[in-house]
C-alpha cells in the first residue's frame, strides 16, 4: 500500500510538472493578453518536432536552446501578422483564429513528418536511472523534467513580479491605454509575451517529446487538459496554474491506481445494484476508467461555482 | 435637426406585416415557396450518382448550422460543444425507432425528428441551466468541458451509447404511410427536405420576433439589455434550449439517414465542423449558415477524393475567412447589397469586371500554393510512392527543382500581380458606391 | 479574397474530378475504405499500398476472370457516418466490392449497411471483405452472408494464444491490460475464460482496462503490474497504446513477458528495441516473415523492395487470391456468384498450410503463429523498422486448434 502511494505520488508530481511546463506559457498569454490560445498545444508539438529534427543534426542540448527560440519566433510572427489583425474583429474572431491555427499546424506537421511517431530519444547523457524506489527505477530524465519545470516557474515568477518588464506586462493587461500613454510600446509588449509564451510551450515539447510519443496528434491529446489547468488554476495566476497542474496530475495518477467502482462504494453501504439499462453501466464503472475525464468534470464545476478559479484574480 | 426629423419621418414601415395587401403576403411567403419548389425539383436537376446522398447531408447540415447560428450569430454565445444536442437527439431518435419497431407501435418515420427535437430541447434545458450562467469565454470553456464529458461518458454508458459501434436501426421497419417505406434514398431526401424547410421557416420567424431581437441586443450589449428590462441570463437560457431543439431535429434526421448513431456525433469534431460551417458561411445573417453548410458538406465529401491534405485546406480556408472576411461568404455578398438595392447595375457590372481582373493573379497565386503544398506532402510523407505526382491532371516530378521554381514564381508573381489589382478593385468599388448613392439620392 | 478563390478553386477541381467518366467495363474495382488522413492515416495508407501492390500482382498474373483489378481509395476519416457516406459514394460510382479493416466499429457499420442495401436493392448486391476488424460480433450476432472476414477474430487469436500458453510451464501469474472498448473487453473476457479452462493453475493477478488512445503516461499502470508480481502480461493494445506501454515498462525496468496482438504494428518494433526487451514481446499473427517458406519469403522480399514497408497483412494476400480463385471458378465477377464460391472455400494459405472460409459465419480459419521480437540470425532475412531485430517463430498452432464456435444465424439468399 505504501509502495503504491509513494510511487503514485512521485508519478503524479512528475506528470503534473509536465503539465505545468506546458500550461505556464498558456497562462502567461491568457492572463496577459486575454487571448485564449487554442493553438498553444500546437506550439508545444512544434517544439517537440523541432527539437527532434535539430537533435538529429546537432544533438539534444543545442536543440534544447534553439528549438524554443525558433518556435517563439514563429509565435511572435503569428501575433504580429495574424492575431493583431484579427483583434479588431473581436474576441470571438481571435479565438477562432487560434482554433484554425491549431488545425493548420497539425496538418503542416503531418505533411512534413508524417502521421506516425518519430524516433525522438532521451539523450545519452540523461539515459540512466536516478534512483530506485521500491524496486521501480526512476529515470534521471524525469528528474530533469521536474527540475526544469520548477526552474521555469521560479524564473517566471521573478521576472513578472520583480523586473520592470514584468511590471509593464502586468500593467498592459489591465490598463493598456494608460501604459501606451506612458510611452511604452504596448503592441510590442504583446508580441513579446506571445513569443515567450509559445517558446515556453516549445520548451515543454522539447523535453516531453522523448518521454512521450512524439507524434502529430500530441496537440489534440494534451490540448484540452491544458485549458483545464489554466481555468482551474485561475485566470491570471501563475501560482494557480502550478497548483492546478499538481492537483490534476496527482488526481489522475491516483485515480488510475484506485480500483474502486461505484459498486464497491455504494454496495458497501448496502445499496442494491440496478437491474439493467444505462444505470447498470454506471454501477460498474471504476474510478480508473473515469480517470481521464476527471479534469473535465473539474473544469465544468469550477466554471459554474468559482469561475475565477482556485487562485484567479479576475473573471472573464 | 430637420434632417433628423425628416429622416425619422421617412423611416420605412416595420416589415411587410405592417402593410396590408396581397403584395405583402406574396413578399412574405414568396421566397419560401420558391425554396420549397427548389428543394422539390433539385433531385431532377442534379443527377450525378452521389447527388442524393450529398443533398440529404446538406439538408441535415443546414438545420444544424442554423441552430448553431441561433447561439453564435444571434445571441453571441460561442459554443464548442453544440454537437452534444445533435448527437443526443440522434441517439434518442434511434432508440425510439428501435423501441417502435420492437413493440410495433403505430408511429410513422416522419415523426421521428420530433423525438430528436424533444431530446435536444431536454438536454438543452438541463445543460443550459448550468452553461448559461456565464457568457463569453467562460461559456465557451464550459461548453467545451461539457462536450468532452458527454463524449467521454459514451464509453462508460455503453447501453445508451452502444459503445464504439454505436446504435443502429432499420428505418424501413416502422409504420408505412402512403406506401412509403423510406428504403430508397430519394424518399429519405424528401423527408429531410421537408423537415429542413419547416425548421428554416421556424428559425427565421423566431429571428424576427421580439425574443429574437432581444437576443441580438444581449449579443451587442448585455448590460444595456438589462437596463431595458430583460434578464440576459434568461434570454440566453431560452435561446440555448431552442438551439438545442433544432440541433436535436438535425440529429434525428441524421439518425434516419444513416440508420446509425455513434459517439462521434457528440464529439468535438462534430462541434468543430458546425462551427466551421456557420462561420465560413457568415454568422451575421440568416443565409450565411445555409451557404456555409452547403459548401462545407460538399467540400467534406468531395475534397478527400482530390487530395489527402484536405484538412490543411480546410484550416487555411478557415483562417482566411477569420482574417479577411470575418462576416463569412454571406457577409461578402451582403456587402454588395446596397448596389443591388440602388439598382446600379452598370456599376455592378464594372465591379464584376474589376473582380475578374483580380481573379486572374489570385488564381495563379492559389495554383502556386497548392502546388507547393502537394509537393511538400508527397516528398515528405509519400516519398516511397515515387516522386511523380499529378496536380490538376498535370504530371509533376516533385524531386526535381523545376516545379519548385515554378511554384515559387507562381506564388511570388501571383501575389505581386494580385497586389497590383487591388487599386483597380478599390477604384471600381468607390465608383460603384458613389453611383449607387447618387442614384439613391436621385430617387 | 483568397479564401473565396480557394473555395472556388476547390469547387472547380472537385467538379472536374467528379465529372470524370466512369472506368472501362473490363475493370473490377475494390473500394478500399479506411482512414487516409488524420490520426489513422499511417495505418490506412499502408493497407492501401498493400492492396495496390496485390492488384498489380494480380494483373501481372492473369487478372481476375479476364478482368483487370483496380483499387479505389476512400478516406473514412475514422468516422462511422463518414464511412457510410464513402461506401455510398463507391456504390454510386459502380463499385460492388468493399474492403476495410481498421476499426471494428466501422466494419460493423459497413456490414449492416451492406446487408440493408442488398436487401433493398436485389440484383445490385455488394460484398464486404473484412481484412482486419477482429471483433467477434461481426461473425456472431451481427453476421451476414455478404460479409467475409480474413483476419482471425480476437477469439480465435486468444484460442491460439492460450493453446500456446498451455505448453509454457513458466507462466504462473498473468496480468491483463486492455483498451476499454468492445475489442479490449472481448480480449480480457476470452483470456479469463480460456485460461481458466486450459490452465486453471495460472493466477490472474490483475485485470485492467484503460481509455482507448487517451493515456499518455502508463507508469501508474506499470506500477500496478509490478505490484501484482505478474510474470506475463496479455494485452490487445495497439497503436500508441502498445508503444507507450512498452516504453513505460522499459523506463521502470519491468521484467515480464508480453503476449500481444499488435506489437508488430507500426511503432511497436521501434519501441521494443528502444526498451531493449529482447525476445520478451510475443505477437500472434497469421504469418512470420522469417519463416522458411520460400514462396512467402520471395513475396515478402519483392513487396518490401517495391513498397518499402513490411507486409503487415498476409491475410490481404489470402483475400485477393481467394477472390481471384472464386471469380475464376464462377467465371464471373458478379458478387452473388463470387460469394457462392467463397462460401466454404478451401485454400493453401500464403504461409503454407491449409485454410478455409467457414460457411456458417464466413470466418476464415488458418494456421496461427506465435513469434517473439529480438535479435535475428543470418538465415533470417527480415528485420523491422531499421532496428536490426526481427520476428522469430516460437510456436505454430494448426488450423484445427484455432477453431471457435459461432452463434451466427445466417440469412442465406435462396
Amino acid at each position: 500500500m505504501l509502495e503504491l502511494v509513494t510511487i503514485s505520488t512521485l508519478n503524479g508530481v512528475l506528470y503534473g510538472m509536465l503539465l505545468f511546463l506546458m500550461a505556464s506559457g498558456l497562462t502567461l498569454i491568457f492572463s496577459m493578453m486575454g487571448v485564449l490560445n487554442f493553438a498553444h498545444a500546437s506550439f508545444y508539438m512544434l517544439g517537440a518536432f523541432f527539437g527532434f529534427q535539430i537533435s538529429q543534426i546537432v544533438g539534444f542540448w543545442p536543440a534544447f536552446i534553439v528549438a524554443p527560440v525558433l518556435v517563439g519566433g514563429i509565435g511572435a510572427l503569428v501575433e504580429r501578422y495574424g492575431l493583431r489583425n484579427v483583434h479588431q474583429h473581436g474576441p470571438v474572431a481571435e479565438l477562432l483564429f487560434t482554433f484554425g491555427l491549431y488545425f493548420v499546424i497539425e496538418e503542416v506537421v503531418q505533411m512534413i513528418w508524417g502521421k506516425g511517431p518519430v524516433d525522438y530519444r532521451v539523450p545519452a547523457s540523461l539515459d540512466f536511472s536516478a534512483f530506485t524506489a521500491f524496486s521501480t527505477n526512476y529515470p534521471a530524465y524525469k528528474m530533469f523534467e521536474l527540475l526544469t519545470a520548477i526552474a521555469i516557474f521560479a524564473v517566471l515568477l521573478a521576472v513578472l513580479t520583480r523586473t520592470r518588464v514584468g511590471l509593464i506586462i502586468q500593467a498592459s493587461l489591465t490598463h493598456p491605454h494608460m501604459v501606451a500613454m506612458l510611452g511604452h510600446n504596448v503592441p510590442r509588449v504583446f508580441m513579446l509575451v506571445f513569443g515567450v509564451g509559445t517558446g515556453l510551450a516549445a520548451v515543454a515539447g522539447v523535453i516531453a517529446g522523448p518521454a512521450l510519443v512524439t507524434q502529430s496528434n500530441m496537440a489534440g491529446l494534451l490540448g484540452p487538459i491544458l485549458f483545464v489547468v489554466v481555468v482551474v488554476g485561475g485566470l491570471g495566476s501563475l501560482s494557480g496554474a502550478f497548483l492546478a497542474s499538481l492537483l490534476i496530475g496527482l488526481v489522475q495518477t491516483f485515480a488510475v491506481s484506485v480500483n474502486l467502482s461505484v459498486a464497491d462504494v455504494l454496495g458497501g453501504i448496502g445499496v442494491a445494484p440496478p437491474a439493467g439499462g444505462p444505470l447498470s453501466d454506471l454501477w460498474n464503472v471504476t474510478v480508473a476508467q473515469i480517470a481521464p475525464i476527471i479534469p473535465y468534470l473539474l473544469l465544468v464545476l469550477i466554471l459554474i461555482f468559482r469561475p475565477t478559479g482556485l487562485m484567479g484574480t479576475r473573471e472573464h | 435637426m430637420s434632417d433628423v426629423v425628416s429622416g425619422v419621418a421617412k423611416l420605412p414601415a416595420r416589415g411587410a406585416l405592417s402593410q396590408p395587401g396581397a403584395a405583402a403576403v406574396a413578399r412574405l411567403i414568396g421566397p419560401w415557396l420558391a425554396l420549397a419548389v427548389a428543394f422539390a425539383v433539385l433531385p431532377a436537376i442534379v443527377t450525378s450518382g452521389s447527388a442524393l446522398t450529398m443533398l440529404s447531408l446538406m439538408g441535415i447540415m443546414i438545420v444544424f448550422a442554423l441552430s448553431y447560428n441561433m447561439l453564435l450569430g444571434e445571441t453571441g454565445l460561442l459554443s464548442f460543444g453544440h454537437a452534444v444536442y445533435y448527437g443526443l437527439g440522434g441517439f434518442l431518435a434511434v432508440h425510439a425507432m428501435n423501441t417502435i419497431i420492437h413493440d410495433a407501435l403505430p408511429v410513422p418515420l416522419p415523426m421521428i425528428p420530433l423525438v430528436g427535437g424533444f431530446s435536444g430541447l431536454l438536454f438543452g434545458i438541463i445543460f443550459g441551466s448550468v452553461s448559461t450562467r456565464r457568457a463569453g469565454t467562460a461559456f465557451a470553456m464550459i461548453s467545451l468541458g461539457l462536450g468532452e464529458l458527454v463524449a467521454s461518458s459514451s464509453l462508460i454508458l455503453r447501453g445508451f451509447f452502444g459503445g464504439e459501434e454505436g446504435v443502429s436501426t432499420n428505418r424501413t421497419k416502422l409504420l408505412h404511410v402512403f406506401g412509403l417505406n423510406f428504403g430508397p434514398q430519394i424518399q429519405v431526401y424528401y423527408l429531410i427536405a421537408g423537415w429542413c424547410l419547416l425548421s428554416m421557416i421556424a428559425m427565421y420567424a423566431l429571428r424576427r420576433t421580439p425574443f429574437g431581437r432581444m437576443c441580438n441586443a444581449v449579443r451587442e450589449n448585455a448590460e444595456r439589455a438589462q437596463f431595458v428590462g430583460y434578464n440576459p441570463r434568461t434570454l440566453r437560457f431560452i435561446a440555448f434550449s431552442i438551439a438545442g431543439l433544432f440541433a436535436g431535429i438535425a440529429g434525428g434526421l441524421a439518425a434516419i439517414n444513416f440508420e446509425l448513431v455513434n459517439a462521434s456525433e457528440v464529439g468535438a469534431g462534430q462541434s468543430g465542423l458546425v462551427l466551421f460551417a456557420a462561420y465560413i458561411g457568415g454568422i451575421g445573417s440568416f443565409i450565411g449558415p445555409v451557404i456555409g453548410a452547403v459548401l462545407v458538406t460538399w467540400l467534406e465529401v468531395m475534397l478527400s477524393d482530390v487530395t489527402d491534405v484536405w484538412q490543411l485546406y480546410f484550416g487555411l480556408l478557415f483562417i482566411g475567412i477569420v482574417m479577411f472576411a470575418p462576416n463569412g461568404i454571406a457577409g461578402l455578398l451582403i456587402m454588395h447589397a446596397p448596389l443591388w438595392q440602388a439598382r446600379a447595375y452598370g456599376s455592378m457590372l464594372r465591379l464584376a469586371l474589376a473582380y475578374l481582373v483580380a481573379l486572374g493573379p489570385a488564381l495563379v497565386l492559389l495554383a502556386g500554393l497548392i502546388l507547393l503544398i502537394e509537393m511538400t506532402y508527397h516528398l515528405s510523407v509519400k516519398a516511397t510512392e515515387g516522386t511523380t505526382i499529378s496536380v490538376f491532371h498535370v504530371t509533376v516530378e516533385a524531386a526535381s527543382a523545376i516545379p519548385w521554381v515554378v511554384a515559387a514564381i507562381l506564388i511570388a508573381g501571383g501575389f505581386w500581380l494580385f497586389r497590383m489589382t487591388w487599386p483597380v478593385v478599390g477604384a471600381a468599388w468607390h465608383d460603384a458606391f458613389a453611383q449607387a448613392r447618387g442614384a439613391g439620392r436621385a430617387k | 479574397m483568397i479564401s473565396r478563390f480557394s473555395t472556388m478553386f476547390c469547387a472547380v477541381a472537385a467538379t472536374v474530378v467528379a465529372a470524370l467518366p466512369a472506368a472501362a467495363q473490363d475493370t473490377v474495382k475494390i473500394a478500399y475504405v479506411d482512414p487516409l488522413s488524420g490520426g489513422g492515416a499511417s495505418i490506412g495508407e499502408i493497407g492501401l499500398k498493400t492492396y495496390q501492390y496485390l492488384a498489380d500482382w494480380t494483373n501481372a498474373h492473369g487478372g481476375i476472370a479476364g478482368h483487370k483489378l483496380e483499387i479505389a481509395a476512400y478516406d473514412n476519416k475514422l468516422n462511422a457516418q463518414e464511412t457510410l457516406v464513402q461506401v455510398q459514394k463507391a456504390i454510386d460510382s459502380g463499385i460492388r466490392y468493399i474492403t476495410q479493416g481498421n476499426g471494428s466499429a466501422f466494419a460493423a457499420a459497413i456490414e449492416e449497411f451492406v446487408a440493408k442495401y442488398n436487401e433493398r436493392n436485389p440484383g445490385k448486391e455488394v460484398l464486404f471483405f473484412n481484412y482486419a476488424a477482429v471483433d467477434p460480433i461481426l461473425t456472431n450476432e451481427k453476421c451476414s452472408y455478404w460479409h467475409f472476414r480474413w483476419d482471425a477474430n480476437s477469439d480465435i487469436k486468444m484460442t491460439a494464444l492460450t493453446n500456446y500458453m498451455k505448453t509454457r510451464a513458466n507462466i504462473k501469474k498473468i496480468y491483463l491490460i486492455n483498451q476499454d472498448y468492445s475489442f479490449g473487453q472481448s480480449v480480457r473476457k476470452e483470456a479469463r475464460a480460456m485460461l481458466n479452462a486450459k490452465r486453471p493453475d495460472i493466477e490472474i493477478v490483475g485485470d485492467e482496462v484503460h481509455p482507448l488512445l487517451k493515456v499518455t503516461d502508463f507508469s501508474p499502470y506499470i506500477a500496478k503490474i509490478k505490484a501484482s508480481g505478474a510474470d506475463s502480461v496479455i494485452t490487445g493494445n495497439w497503436g500508441q497504446d502498445i508503444a507507450l506501454l512498452i516504453k513505460a515498462a522499459a523506463d521502470a525496468g519491468l521484467q515480464v513477458d508480453w503476449y500481444t496482438y499488435y506489437a508488430g504494428g507500426t511503432g511497436g518494433p521501434t519501441a521494443i528495441k528502444q526498451a531493449n526487451l529482447a525476445d520478451r514481446v510475443f505477437s500472434i499473427a497469421e504469418g512470420v516473415p522469417n519463416d522458411p517458406y520460400e514462396p512467402a519469403r520471395e513475396f515478402e522480399k519483392a513487396f518490401r523492395a517495391k513498397v518499402g514497408v513490411s507486409l503487415f497483412y498476409p491475410r490481404a494476400v489470402n483475400e485477393i487470391r481467394m477472390f481471384v480463385k472464386a471469380a475464376d471458378e464462377a467465371k464471373s465477377v458478379e458478387p452473388t456468384k463470387v460469394a457462392a464460391k467463397l462460401d466454404g472455400m478451401n485454400v493453401t494459405v500464403y504461409n503454407g498450410g491449409e485454410g478455409f472460409m467457414r460457411s456458417d459465419d464466413h470466418q476464415f480459419f488458418q494456421p496461427m503463429y506465435i513469434s517473439s521480437f529480438g535479435p535475428i540470425s543470418k538465415d533470417q532475412p527480415f528485420e523491422e523498422e531499421n532496428t536490426g531485430w526481427g520476428w522469430t517463430e516460437k510456436g505454430k498452432i494448426d488450423t484445427k486448434d484455432t477453431m471457435v464456435s459461432t452463434t451466427c444465424k445466417m440469412n442465406r439468399p435462396s
